[in-house]
């Protein structure tokens, strides 16, 4: 395969699940004529027809809504909020209903759907264009949280979330959409899946280990160059999936290491790296040489572009947090 | 001008109701008398009775301790002719007060009280109901019924899907997406508002400026009717219009079903507070299954001696059905863990492996 985008990894892998499967629909805002606003659903109703890819009113309840009901009823809906900072119109259907229908009903309804959204900072865009608040869906019981940061595994994964028989919510990095190209190891059929819950170690060291995803992965490995200057050589582990997540990789290396750093995007407080920390704290905490290291954004709004370079984890901050746990 | 459909003939925008049976059993519409059998009818009335019965035995139960918080049907059982107008294979999409018409649909009477019991284990559906659990925040279950009806369609199937709401879920954000996705995908689905007056404490007429709900449905683009919704006549020949009309691809279709509930909203409230004694006399005058009573009787198709026997059958079936759901074991550690997601996660088998040690540990100290 030819190398593609991050967001052509994601275009490639929607086409290919709707050729491979009927039963798989796309709604959302401007994902049919336009191609969505990043061109994630180009050519697909082109391809497929404007009854599988479908331009909605513009109401995300409505869009996750109305998913829930054709999932029950045998489809297979991947449904797009054009940004992430607007899904909150949605959250009563994701978490009152989508994740708890096969609860309620005793496993007779299922929401196999995947909602796919655009999330965080790096495209100097306008106020909630820029959010990364995927600790309130991972606190949702009943539903699954994927991050890609890089095209094969934005391929991979998300034609694993389709397939999934519950649903799963599917945060892409704007930032990395277009940041880079990358061989997607595909089969001549199309064929390439990657399990969700399964973290993938980007990076092997000895020092210390880094947990991250999404965005924030590309900026661990920003800063393990600057590490290597110094001869400090830190794993890399990219969750992937974020709900749930792979425990066994996050002990298997912190054991390894004894010092662990947790980078995410989110606002510090009650964010995934929290969740984290207080793992390797119950079940790695004799190996441990360091307190576990929590690198964030704050508990503020995500500024405006101009100071947009304050928020966020960059690699002189995530440097700075692994030379704190080496020195410590 | 001559008019094919009901909707047109009762203009929802002009405060027109349709209404075929008067308060006392009499027939005061004879063309628009839907086509039902006195077997039908006897059915019908059954399927009421016994929603009834049900509920006046939750009462005593709740009452008693013995069962939880649920939202009587009272006086709102002719909502059983809606559903008996559907057909094998249709959807319902309910909200909390439509446990007498599911008994139509073939739901065993048993999962209610199971489920109002607080058991996990009543909301094991039968698959060919195709009825959706019971759903408690307002409003936000109607559009499932459009994503049902529109995968329906995309998949070609003659199959329709029937939404149960209030009066209040229409003051809900999400039900007018509902309704605005249903009109935009002319997806086959029925809006069945129950407009009981009261939403808990506050009255219908704080919830809209509109004269009446069902002309909501103008402004989305397809037909909304006003019905009485306490008349089984109006009831099924209003839903059976909305339903053949949908499956034939007419698309969606509004009825607000004027009625009234004579409890309270649910078993936590009093509605002594709120509401005129004299308003629920005035409905009570007006009760779905007196009237259908009297009608039968006066067509001589219904009396006491059968009336009688009814009860008594009805009477044994609510006793059964409490008996077997109190005899039914509680959810199992297993089944609370189980339906979270098709394959339980590392993080799930790990606090399901722990509940069950510490539950251990509970009962071998109690034991000591």
């Amino acid at each position: 395969m030819v190398k593609t985008t991050l967001l052509e990894a994601i275009n490639k892998a929607l086409h290919y699940e709707m050729g491979r499967d009927s039963s798989v629909v796309m709604l959302g805002e401007d994902v049919g004529k336009e191609g969505g606003v990043f061109r994630a659903t180009e050519g697909l109703q082109q391809k497929y027809g404007a009854e599988r890819v479908v331009d909605t009113p513009l109401a995300e309840a409505g869009i996750v809504g109305s998913a829930i009901g054709m999932a029950i009823n045998g489809l297979r809906p991947v449904c797009e909020i054009q940004f992430f900072g607007f899904i909150y119109p949605a959250m009563n259907q994701i978490i009152n209903h989508a994740s708890r229908m096969r609860t309620r009903s005793r496993g007779l309804y299922t929401c196999p759907l995947v909602i796919r959204t655009p999330y965080g900072i790096g495209i100097k865009a306008l106020e909630h264009h820029s959010e990364s608040t995927e600790s309130y869906f991972i606190h949702t019981p009943g539903l699954k949280v994927v991050i890609p940061s890089t095209a094969s595994d934005a391929y991979g994964l998300l034609v694993s979330a389709i397939r999934d028989p519950d649903p799963v919510l599917f945060l892409e990095p704007t930032k990395l959409y277009r940041a880079f190209k990358e061989e997607v190891p595909i089969d001549k059929s199309g064929e390439y899946t990657i399990p969700l819950g399964k973290a993938r170690t980007m990076q092997e060291g000895m020092d210390c280990t880094l947990i991250s995803w999404g965005a924030m992965v590309k900026e661990c490995e920003k800063a393990a160059e600057l590490l290597a200057k110094e001869e400090i050589f830190p794993e890399i582990i990219d969750l992937r999936t974020v709900s749930p997540i792979d425990t066994d990789a996050i002990l298997k290396s912190v054991k390894k290491t004894g010092r662990a750093v947790v980078v995410q995007e989110a606002p510090r407080t009650l964010g995934l790296s929290s969740e984290i920390s207080a793992l390797i704290m119950e079940k790695a905490m004799m190996d441990l040489q360091a307190p576990v290291i929590r690198v964030t954004s704050f508990d503020i709004v995500p500024p405006l572009p101009k100071a947009e370079h304050y928020y966020a984890p960059d690699p002189y901050r995530i440097y700075r947090g692994v030379k704190k746990v080496l020195e410590y | 001008m001559f008019f094919t459909m009901l909707y047109d003939k009762f203009d929802s925008l002009k405060e027109q109701q349709l209404q075929i049976m008067d308060k006392d059993g009499k027939i005061i519409r004879k063309d628009l008398m839907p086509k039902l059998s006195n077997d039908d009818l006897k059915k019908i009335y059954y399927y009421m009775v016994l929603g009834r019965a049900a509920d006046q035995k939750a009462m005593n139960l709740q009452r008693q301790g013995r069962m939880g918080t649920f939202a009587p049907v009272y006086g709102q059982e002719a909502q059983v002719a809606s559903a008996y107008a559907l057909q094998q294979g249709d959807w319902v999409v309910p909200a909390f007060r439509e446990h007498a018409l599911t008994l139509v649909r073939g739901m065993p009477l048993k999962n209610f009280y199971l489920y109002y019991m607080g058991n996990e284990i009543g909301s094991v559906v039968p698959e060919d109901t195709r009825i959706l659990p019971v759903s408690v925040p307002v409003g936000s279950h109607p559009i499932h019924a459009v994503g049902i009806a529109w995968a329906s369609k995309i998949k070609k199937e003659k199959t329709v899907a029937i939404t149960y709401l209030g009066d209040g879920a229409t003051s809900e954000g999400e039900f007018h997406e509902a309704m605005n996705f249903a009109g935009v995908m002319k997806a086959p689905v029925i809006f069945y508002c129950q407009n009981n007056h009261w939403a808990i404490s506050v009255p219908r007429s704080i919830q809209t400026a509109s004269k009446t709900i069902a002309q909501k449905a103008v402004a989305y683009g397809f037909p909304g009717i006003q019905i009485d919704g306490n008349d089984i006549f109006a009831v099924y020949a209003a839903t059976k219009e909305a339903v053949d009309r949908a499956r034939n691809g007419g698309g969606p279709y509004f009825i607000e079903a004027v009625t009234y509930r004579f409890g309270p909203h649910t078993t936590a409230d009093d509605p002594t507070k709120y509401r005129d004694e004299k308003e629920v006399e005035y409905w009570k005058q007006r009760c779905p299954v007196m009237r259908l009573r009297k009608y039968m009787a006066n067509l001589g198709i219904w009396d006491d001696k059968q009336e009688k026997k009814l009860l008594e059958k009805v009477d044994k079936e609510v006793e059964k059905a409490v008996e077997e759901s109190e005899k039914t074991p509680i959810a199992t550690v297993d089944n609370v863990f189980d339906y979270t997601f098709a394959q339980l996660t590392p993080q799930l088998a790990e606090q399901k492996t722990y509940l069950k040690k510490v539950q251990d540990e509970k009962k071998a100290r109690t034991q000591k």
